[in-house]
Formats: C-alpha cells, sequence, structure tokens
C-alpha cells in the first residue's frame, strides 16, 4: 500500500508550551484515518501542520514524497480541507464562492466542475442564492464541494458533520466513503462523532495532551480495551490520562 | 506567478462589490462629500486669501490628491480586513496562492477600489467648482502613480500588522494616515513645520508629491526633482513593506496566527 502522507516526529511549541508532542503516523492511498480526542489535545494544530499553515517546531511533513515545508505551494493544490470553523464569504453566492476556488486551485474547467459537484451535492437549488442565506446543511454541503473542486489527493476534514440533523450527517457520510473510495482519496478526519469515525475510517489515531496515547483499527481497540463501543474508549483513555496527568 | 490565481482573488473582491448597492454607494459617498466640503473652503480662500488668490483649486487639488492616497491604503486594508471578518482567512492561505500572488491581486483590486470612489468625485469639481485636476498635465499620472504606490505601501505595512496581530491590530488601519497627514505637507509648505518635523518630513514622498503639485498649480513650472526624489522614496518603502509582509507571514505561520485569525 503506497503511503500518500508520512508524519515524522511532528512537533509544535508554543513559547514553553507542547501543543503537539513527537507525534508520527501514516496515511495511505485510498484510506480514511481517523484522528480522535478532546478539545484542545492537538488536533487542529495537527492539521495545521499538515496544511503547511503552520511551521512545525520539529519533526516533518510528507505527502506524495515531498516534504510540505519545501513544496508548500505545489502540494497545496492537491489537498482541501474543511472545518466548521471557516467560512466561505457570506455575500458571495455558492457559484461565486466555487468559481473563486476554482480560479484560486487552478482548476481548467470550472464550470464543468461546479455542475458537477452540483448534482453530487445537490446544490443546484441554491446554487445562485448568496452562501450566509443558506442553512447550516446547506453551508456544509457547499465548503465539501468547495473542498473538492481541485479534486484533492489528500483531504482533510475537522469535524464535517458538527451540527447537521441526521439526515443530511449521513448523506455527507455517505457521499464522503463513496467519493474517497472512487478517487482513491487520502483523509485525515478529525470528528467528535464516534460512530462516524467507526462507520468511515480504517484506523484510528487516539490523541490527548499533544501526544498519539493508542492507535488501532475501530475493532481492535474496542476489543484491547474490553469495551463495548468506540465511545467508551474514547473515554477510559481520556479519564486515564486525564488521572495520569 | 499564476494569473489565474491572480484573477480569482480579485473576482472574490469583484463579486462582493457589484452584488451591493449600498457598498458601491460607501465607496462614492465619502470621497464625493470630502470633495464638496473642500471644494467650498478653498472657494472661500481663492475669494479671501493673498496667498491662495491667483490658484483657484490649490487645495480642491491638494485634497483630491490625499484622497487618492487616503482610498488606495484604505481599499487595500480593507481587502484584507474582508477576508479575516468573514472568516475566509484560512480558506485564503491553504489555497495554493503565492504571497506574491495576493500582493499583486490586491494591489489590482484596491485600485479599482480606490478609482470607483474618486472618479466621480473628480466629476463633480468641474461643474461644481470650475476646477479640472487635469490642468496638472501630464505630470498628474506621475502624482496618482507615486501616491498610489505610497497608499499601497502604507496598506502593506498595516496587513503585515493585521497578519501578526491579527484583528486587534484593525484600528491603526483606520489611523495610520491620520498619523502622516501633518507630516505631508498636504495643504502647506514645509517651512511651515518646526525644523525638527521638517527632518521627518523629507523622509516621506508625500512632501515632494504635494510641493511638486503646489509648484505647478502656483508658479507653472514643473520640477522633475520633486517627482525623482517620491520615487525614490517611494521604491524604499515599497521594499521595506514587501520584505515586512513576507516577514510577517512568516511570524504568522510560527505563532500560529493564520489558523484562528477570523476568531
Amino acid at each position: 500500500m503506497q503511503k500518500s502522507v508520512i508524519v515524522e516526529n511532528l512537533s509544535k511549541n508554543y513559547f514553553k508550551k507542547e501543543a503537539v508532542k513527537e507525534i508520527s503516523f501514516t496515511i495511505n492511498e485510498n484510506e480514511i484515518l481517523g484522528l480522535l480526542g478532546p478539545n484542545g489535545c492537538g488536533k487542529t494544530t495537527t492539521i495545521a501542520m499538515m496544511l503547511g499553515l503552520l511551521k512545525p517546531s520539529n519533526g516533518r511533513v510528507v505527502i506524495h514524497g515531498l516534504d510540505i515545508e519545501k513544496n508548500r505551494i505545489s502540494l497545496l493544490h492537491k489537498m482541501n480541507f474543511i472545518s466548521p470553523y471557516i467560512e466561505l464569504p457570506k455575500k458571495l453566492s455558492v457559484k461565486e464562492n466555487l468559481i473563486v476556488y476554482g480560479k484560486l486551485y487552478g482548476v481548467k474547467f470550472i464550470s464543468e466542475r461546479i455542475k458537477y459537484l452540483s448534482e453530487k451535492l445537490r446544490l443546484e437549488e441554491f446554487i445562485n442564492k448568496k452562501t450566509g442565506e443558506l442553512s447550516s446543511g446547506q453551508k456544509n454541503r457547499v465548503s465539501l464541494a468547495k473542498a473538492l473542486i481541485n479534486e484533492p489527493s489528500i483531504l482533510f476534514l475537522d469535524e464535517p458533520t458538527a451540527s447537521l440533523d441526521p439526515e443530511t450527517g449521513d448523506f455527507v457520510r455517505s457521499f464522503i466513503e463513496k467519493i474517497s473510495k472512487e478517487k482513491k482519496m487520502s483523509i485525515l478526519l478529525a470528528s467528535h462523532n464516534m460512530d462516524e469515525v467507526k462507520r468511515l475510517c480504517k484506523n484510528v489515531l487516539m490523541m490527548n495532551n499533544g501526544v498519539i496515547i493508542d492507535k488501532g483499527t475501530p475493532g481492535d481497540l474496542i476489543k484491547k480495551h474490553g469495551k463495548k463501543n468506540l465511545e467508551e474508549v474514547f473515554l477510559k483513555l481520556n479519564r486515564n490520562n486525564h488521572e495520569l496527568k | 506567478m499564476s494569473l489565474n490565481r491572480i484573477i480569482g482573488l480579485f473576482l472574490r473582491h469583484f463579486f462582493l462589490i457589484k452584488s451591493s448597492l449600498p457598498r458601491i454607494l460607501d465607496l462614492i459617498y465619502w470621497p464625493t462629500i470630502q470633495i464638496i466640503l473642500w471644494g467650498f473652503i478653498s472657494k472661500f480662500f481663492t475669494a479671501y486669501s493673498d496667498y491662495y488668490n491667483n490658484t483657484v483649486g490649490v487645495i480642491l487639488t491638494c485634497a483630491i490628491l490625499y484622497d487618492f492616497l487616503f482610498r488606495s491604503s484604505i481599499s487595500f486594508n480593507m481587502l484584507f480586513l474582508e477576508e479575516i471578518w468573514s472568516r475566509n482567512f484560512t480558506n485564503l492561505f491553504i489555497a495554493p496562492m503565492r504571497i506574491s500572488e495576493i500582493i499583486t491581486a490586491l494591489v489590482g483590486t484596491a485600485l479599482i477600489r480606490t478609482l470607483i470612489g474618486l472618479v466621480p468625485a473628480i466629476l463633480i469639481t468641474s461643474p461644481l467648482f470650475g476646477i479640472s485636476i487635469l490642468s496638472l498635465g501630464i505630470p498628474l499620472f506621475f502624482l496618482f502613480l507615486s501616491l498610489y504606490i505610497f497608499g499601497i505601501t502604507l496598506g502593506l505595512f498595516v496587513s503585515s500588522g493585521l497578519l501578526r496581530y491579527g484583528p486587534a491590530f484593525e484600528n491603526i488601519a483606520w489611523s495610520s494616515l491620520f498619523l502622516l497627514a501633518p507630516l505631508g505637507c498636504i495643504y502647506y509648505p514645509i517651512e511651515i513645520l518646526p525644523d525638527f518635523f521638517q527632518n521627518v518630513a523629507r523622509g516621506l514622498p508625500l512632501v515632494y508629491i504635494f510641493e511638486e503639485a503646489r509648484s505647478i498649480l502656483v508658479n507653472q513650472v514643473v520640477n522633475y526633482s520633486n517627482i525623482k526624489n517620491a520615487f525614490m522614496l517611494n521604491a524604499i518603502y515599497l521594499f521595506v513593506g514587501v520584505s515586512l509582509f513576507y516577514y510577517s507571514f512568516s511570524q504568522a505561520r510560527k505563532k500560529g496566527s493564520l489558523i484562528n485569525i477570523g476568531e
């Protein structure tokens, strides 16, 4: 199996605080890797370093054999990101936003790409509406369309179904599942939804206090810790870690 | 540099402006009010001042030139602030855009924003006050260009601060030009300033630009050495501004301010 992403001894210090401490992992081609951990455990910092938004204090991120620090611009063409904490300009229509990002990512046939994504993500009925006027479910699908505008081979999903109703959440999960298989994408999924992680991810990393405290397939982790589901594993690991601390 | 990406960032702001009549009116409103106000002040001085009695429009012309500087700098800052306010900053910086492309796109877009505001204001000066800024002749182009470069440079300084310190730096964006205005000698000769401030003012291109405008309008003499001095100083400040922007981006990547800048 080809490794799309290699993270080696990655660390980030803010003054004296260590946000991420020497973590290492890989993401294979056509793999969805889950990244679990409580708020403030270093997930976003890790993703930011992988996207080249943040300079690591130590270690490196290698994507398709190239170091992100030395090849940031060329690698960003192949990556994209979705997070509920960042938004698209609200005063622009959905179509205008997609045109802008199509241009920024150098997409050759923007109209065709927008048409394709509109059909797949059911954006047609509000494609000319201002993004700020959409419901959270619609906004989420538009953000996903923006994240797929450049046909990325590596996708970072930070809580992609947060605050969505069950039906839209299921639609988004099914779409991610389908597109990752079709396009052989490598996906890093940070989520607090354990069912989502269990359904989508082949492997899971458990993070706390900036370190990876456990990893494995969802099934193996449940078995190893003698719990009924991934949520119980999550709670056990984090409570243990809290007590140790 | 990719023209496609530069056009992409330009389109982001073009779509924003063209879809909002209040935004267009806002761009036009302030320069127009400013010009009308200075037009009446100018008319008063023309009638009652010995210094200005043969130089109709000196104040008004200088007001237009200063407003051009003010609008170009504020436009550049506004484009940056728009990304922060709309929480789109992270999206922009994870797109494969080079810093040089961001600067180029913002420079072009800021010019269009400035012209949308200023052209109508300039057009009304002729029917309202019988004054045309075009009377400055060919040097007008150099004066505008010089002011635009300095406006953009100030925009780069402020945007560097926004990159590094986030929205907390916003107030500096608004006040930066007011700080320089007294030293710019916009409406009066440099000799009016105390000696110490004269020395400081000579380090700014504004002094030479406005001195040149007055020289043409009052004495009908074109002094290209003023224009040359302004461009030389502009080149230095622009180099420092661009370098600072790159440095701030690098620091923002180290400190993590690109992640949470909109929050």
